[in-house]
């Protein structure tokens, strides 16, 4: 078991000939990911990375029978690409892209929870199952298929914790990068949620950073519904309050949404919180034995 | 990116909403003109920057003859107005807004931000204007009054209405206000905005709604698609490193430490600046030279971080997903070279090339330490800065 992806799911690319979707289709095929196909308009009947490619996300849903889209267009386009997702009845959509207008989001996730499709990202790394299925731009090799399922914000910090949980022997049995922006298409609790019904993962690595109350309301739902170990790191305990740390999320305003407020919620709700980012390995060992 | 007062007014004028006549003057001379041009025998005048707290900075005045408007101008244009919101340095007033003085009967407040937590376009109206709103939202929060935007209707007239009636507001007031909130939230979704606020809203004597001040925050993805808003954008606001980098594309935030930090994404970059501080020492900046680094980027970066006198030893800190860390460490070894580099710098590589990345800062005969892991690095940057604090 794993969530949202395995050997079995079925993946098409939305941006599929541009630079970014060619060089990361090439890279999850390459580790196994069953693409199975792509779009991009105007391009329709075409053969790119021996993968047939379509007009209309509609005609690549009939025509492949795809579980999943990861989307890899510019900023500008990607609320008419999630939109074309939804209604063309994809239920997994991976977006990638940074940039993206929050009221474009705004607009995009309302629509995603309307037809309860799943959104992952923007502005993220995407989804892998380490060994099965590789949609999003992490490195494949730093991980190892395993026991720790990772939710995190930021994505070079989810390569920091698939290290440690690698070179500890562990391994991931899925990792998610929710993404850095203020509107996220899933959140820490719907994440948390899949990895305490997932039979193979045996403790949850959380990774959160300044800005919002993400972090605080996946506090109270890990005290209510969580019963698997949980370590939890925040990035951002030094950043000053108003300024945009990099991420279109990651701001500190009207004195809300500190690293402080957020380790303290987490540690209310009995999770482990390192703070340092180079102890999450030695984090879950402390709480499992391992 | 936000805006001053006279241009978020500006705004609220093209949407018909009201707001005094005013007139943004650089120079003495034109705020004196500004006032018989206004008219009346009384004006407001107050500096434009980028910060709340100007009236208690004594950045805001009453004037009552052109003499005195050209007088505050002069005592202003070119200074730096420094309020419990700016650093110690303040911040530049290169414009002053003169306007025609209102009749205040009564402050009230009126916002909107894009709410996380709901994943809406939230409005908030109090009675309590006029005052820092962050206080009566934590000192008597039943006091701000709420609405929230469906994103796919938008604002509808009936919420307005609400509002204005929960707000205390009678007679032709609650049609103004129902109009005003319509507008607003029109405002709001043309222009992107992230933040938006009018406080005080006053009614003044006669009985009617005015926008006395006005503060915008612009979402900075949204800003390829209004034109109108790049050409609002005053870079004398902001810090010059941090206009720097934005040029290049990179990520910077100035802080107050000694030691320069240059990473590859957003959150590492933070938790690399933590770990910094935890283990004593003190970040001097926060930096992301993002996934698309090239050589040329990660060189710029460089340079401005040691354009900041007080870093007195650099961290590179590189996490190589889609970025390659020989790139990287070509980058480094090119920018020491090129601008000669006083201080120690600290280079840890991790992922995609890495040795490789470690063999050209070894080859390439610059003075870089090597770090074998984000502990070490840390541990060794602190001490070669000078150790903890």
């Amino acid at each position: 078991m794993s969530i949202l992806v395995d050997k079995n799911t079925r993946v098409i690319c939305q941006g599929f000939t541009g630079a970014q979707g060619t060089f990361h289709s090439e890279q999850a095929i390459a580790y196994g990911t069953q693409m199975v196909g792509g779009v991009t308009p105007g391009k329709g009947g075409q053969v790119h990375l021996d993968l047939p490619v379509f007009n209309t996300v509609t005609e690549a849903f009939a025509e492949t029978a795809a579980d999943a889209s990861v989307i890899y267009v510019p900023a500008p386009y990607c609320k008419d690409s999630i939109l074309e997702a939804v209604d063309a009845g994809i239920k997994l959509i991976v977006c990638i892209t940074e940039g993206i207008p929050t009221l474009d989001m705004l607009v995009a996730k309302e629509k995603c929870d309307q037809a309860g499709v799943r959104l992952i990202g923007p502005n993220c790394p995407g989804v892998i199952t380490p060994g099965e299925c590789k949609i999003g731009i992490m490195p494949g090799h730093i991980h190892l298929p395993g026991k720790v399922g990772i939710i995190s914000r930021s994505g070079t910090l989810t390569y920091e914790a698939v290290k440690q949980t690698t070179d500890g022997g562990f391994g991931q049995s899925s990792c998610v990068g929710i993404g850095g922006d203020p509107i996220p298409g899933s959140n820490f609790i719907d994440i948390l949620g899949l990895f305490e019904e997932d039979g193979q993962t045996e403790a949850i690595v959380m990774i959160g950073e300044i800005g919002g109350t993400a972090e605080e309301e996946a506090a109270a739902f890990i005290k209510a519904n969580v019963s698997k170990p949980v370590v939890a790191y925040i990035a951002g305990v030094t950043a000053p309050a108003g300024k945009r740390m990099g991420h279109a999320g990651a701001i500190i305003s009207g004195g809300k949404g500190t690293a402080e407020e957020k380790f303290s919620a987490l540690q209310d709700a009995g999770v482990k919180t390192v703070r340092s980012l180079a102890d999450i390995g030695s984090g879950l060992s402390e709480i499992t034995g391992w | 990116m936000n805006l001053h007062e006279y241009q978020a007014k500006q705004l609220f004028a093209d949407y018909n909403l009201p707001v005094s006549k005013g007139i943004a003057v650089d120079s003495p001379v034109a705020a004196a003109a500004a006032t018989s041009e206004i008219g009346g025998d009384k004006w407001v005048v107050k500096v434009q920057v980028h910060a709340g707290g100007r009236g208690k900075a004594g950045g805001v005045k009453l004037v009552d003859s052109a003499a005195a408007a050209e007088e505050f101008a002069s005592q202003w244009l070119g200074k730096k107005l420094v309020t419990y919101q700016t650093d110690a340095g303040g911040q530049p007033v290169h414009k002053i807004l003169v306007e025609a003085c209102t009749d205040i009967a009564q402050e009230l407040y009126l916002g909107a931000v894009v709410d996380r937590a709901s994943r809406r376009v939230v409005f908030m109206a109090s009675v309590e204007g006029g005052v820092e709103i962050e206080k009566v939202a934590q000192e008597t929060p039943e006091k701000i009054l709420k609405t929230t935007i469906d994103p796919l209707t938008g604002a509808q007239a009936y919420q307005g209405r609400e509002l204005a009636f929960r707000l205390g507001l009678s007679g032709v007031q609650v049609k103004q206000f129902t109009q005003l909130f319509l507008g607003l939230a029109r405002l709001f979704h043309d222009l992107d905005l992230a933040l938006l606020e009018i406080n005080p809203l006053v009614i003044t004597d006669t009985g009617d709604l005015h926008c006395l001040d006005g503060k915008i925050n612009i979402d900075g993805n949204a800003m390829y698609r209004q034109p109108g808003l790049q050409e609002m954008h005053d870079p004398s606001q902001e810090d010059e490193r941090e206009a720097r980098a934005a040029k290049w594309d990179l990520n910077y935030v100035a802080l107050d430490g000694n030691i320069g930090c240059m990473v590859n994404g957003a959150g590492l970059a933070m938790g690399t600046m933590d770990i910094v501080q935890l283990f004593g020492g003190s970040p001097a900046n926060f930096l992301d030279v993002g996934g698309g680094a090239t050589k040329e980027r990660v060189s710029e970066a460089f340079k401005i971080i040691l354009s900041d006198e007080n870093v007195s030893a650099v961290l590179v800190n590189i996490f190589g997903g889609i970025v390659r860390c020989d790139l990287i460490a070509e980058g480094v070894v090119g920018a020491v070279q090129e601008i000669g580099v006083a201080v120690p710098v600290i280079v840890r590589l991790e992922g995609n090339n890495a040795e490789l990345g470690r063999e050209v800062l070894q080859k390439s005969g610059v003075n870089i330490i090597a770090a074998s892991s984000l502990a070490d690095a840390a541990e060794k940057v602190v001490s070669a800065a000078g150790g903890a604090q």
